[in-house]
């Protein structure tokens, strides 16, 4: 059943980014253009999701199990480092080259865009050198102690 | 800043963008987990015991989502103008950076904002602003 439902949140989200044109790399870097003409289209899409989301979470943040008996998985890091800036921004500058983030990437390559199968191959192999990276970091540690 | 009023489209922002809130609210509501797509996917990467189905899962939906909306009508045309290097260029910085912080658009931007996370507020306030530098010197200060 939480596989049913998993593939029914991407479905829907996935939905929702084709429906407010977030798929469409050019529509994301008209928003990120604001010194140029500039799409407010994005803040919109933000306030739509953001509106349904303050509820959604206000009841799960009570709960302890999830609807189908799941426990709830909800980290509440509140530390603001280097590593959550610094990694944001490096974020902020792929997005702004492109026009992709890994959702519109994952929507657009299931349009058969050939283009964002690059993307998220590239993308995957970021995050497989940071996991790699971290590991060893891991492993240099636990050798030390 | 002049607003482009032809490119603008609050309305199907607005529907899009309730409909991103209630997958994100389904996810939460049903799996107990947070629709943080960087996240999801990384989790592919690494897999541990009992966290891989329900991932795959969400990632086989968001690819199929094109899939569905062709039922209702014909699908937009993505703009990619992006060339191969820039692409390979962004998507390295995109998982590189969204591991590091944590999160994306939608783990921070939408659902950390939504939980009202000062943590995840200082994150998008990080990647949109450099969203916004990157895109000022890519067009108008390189041109390209």
């Amino acid at each position: 059943m939480q596989f049913v439902s998993a593939f029914l949140s991407g479905l829907v989200f996935g939905l929702g980014l084709i429906v407010a044109g977030m798929a469409n790399p050019a529509k994301v870097l008209g928003f990120l253009d604001v010194t140029g003409r500039w799409d407010p289209s994005l803040a919109f899409v933000m306030a739509g999701a953001i509106a349904v989301g303050i509820a959604a979470f206000a009841v799960a943040r009570k709960r302890t199990v999830s609807l189908l008996g799941a426990d709830m998985k909800l980290r509440d890091a509140r530390h603001i480092d280097r590593r959550l800036l610094g990694g944001g921004a490096l974020f902020g500058i792929g997005w702004g080259i492109a026009g992709f983030c890994p959702g519109a990437g994952l929507v657009a390559m299931g349009m058969g865009e050939v283009k964002a199968l690059v993307f998220v191959v590239a993308m995957l192999a970021g995050m497989a050198v940071f996991e790699l990276s971290e590991r060893r970091k891991r492993a240099a540690q636990l050798r030390t102690v | 800043m002049t607003i482009d009023w032809n490119a603008f489209t609050p309305w199907s922002a607005l529907a899009g963008g309730l409909l991103i809130g209630i997958a994100a609210a389904m996810f939460v509501l049903l799996n107990g987990r947070i629709a943080g797509i960087s996240g999801v996917v990384a989790g592919l990467l690494d897999p541990v015991r009992g966290e891989l189905g329900w991932r795959v899962a969400f990632v086989l939906g968001l690819v199929a989502s094109p899939a569905l909306y062709l039922v209702a009508g014909a699908l937009p045309h993505p703009k990619i103008d992006a060339g191969s290097g820039a692409l390979v260029l962004a998507g390295v910085l995109v998982g590189v950076g969204t591991r590091y912080g944590s999160g994306c658009t939608s783990g921070h931007g939408i659902c950390g904002l939504s939980r009202l996370s000062p943590r995840s507020l200082a994150a998008t306030a990080a990647f949109m602003s450099a969203g916004f530098v990157t895109v000022f010197v890519v067009r108008h200060l390189l041109h390209v």
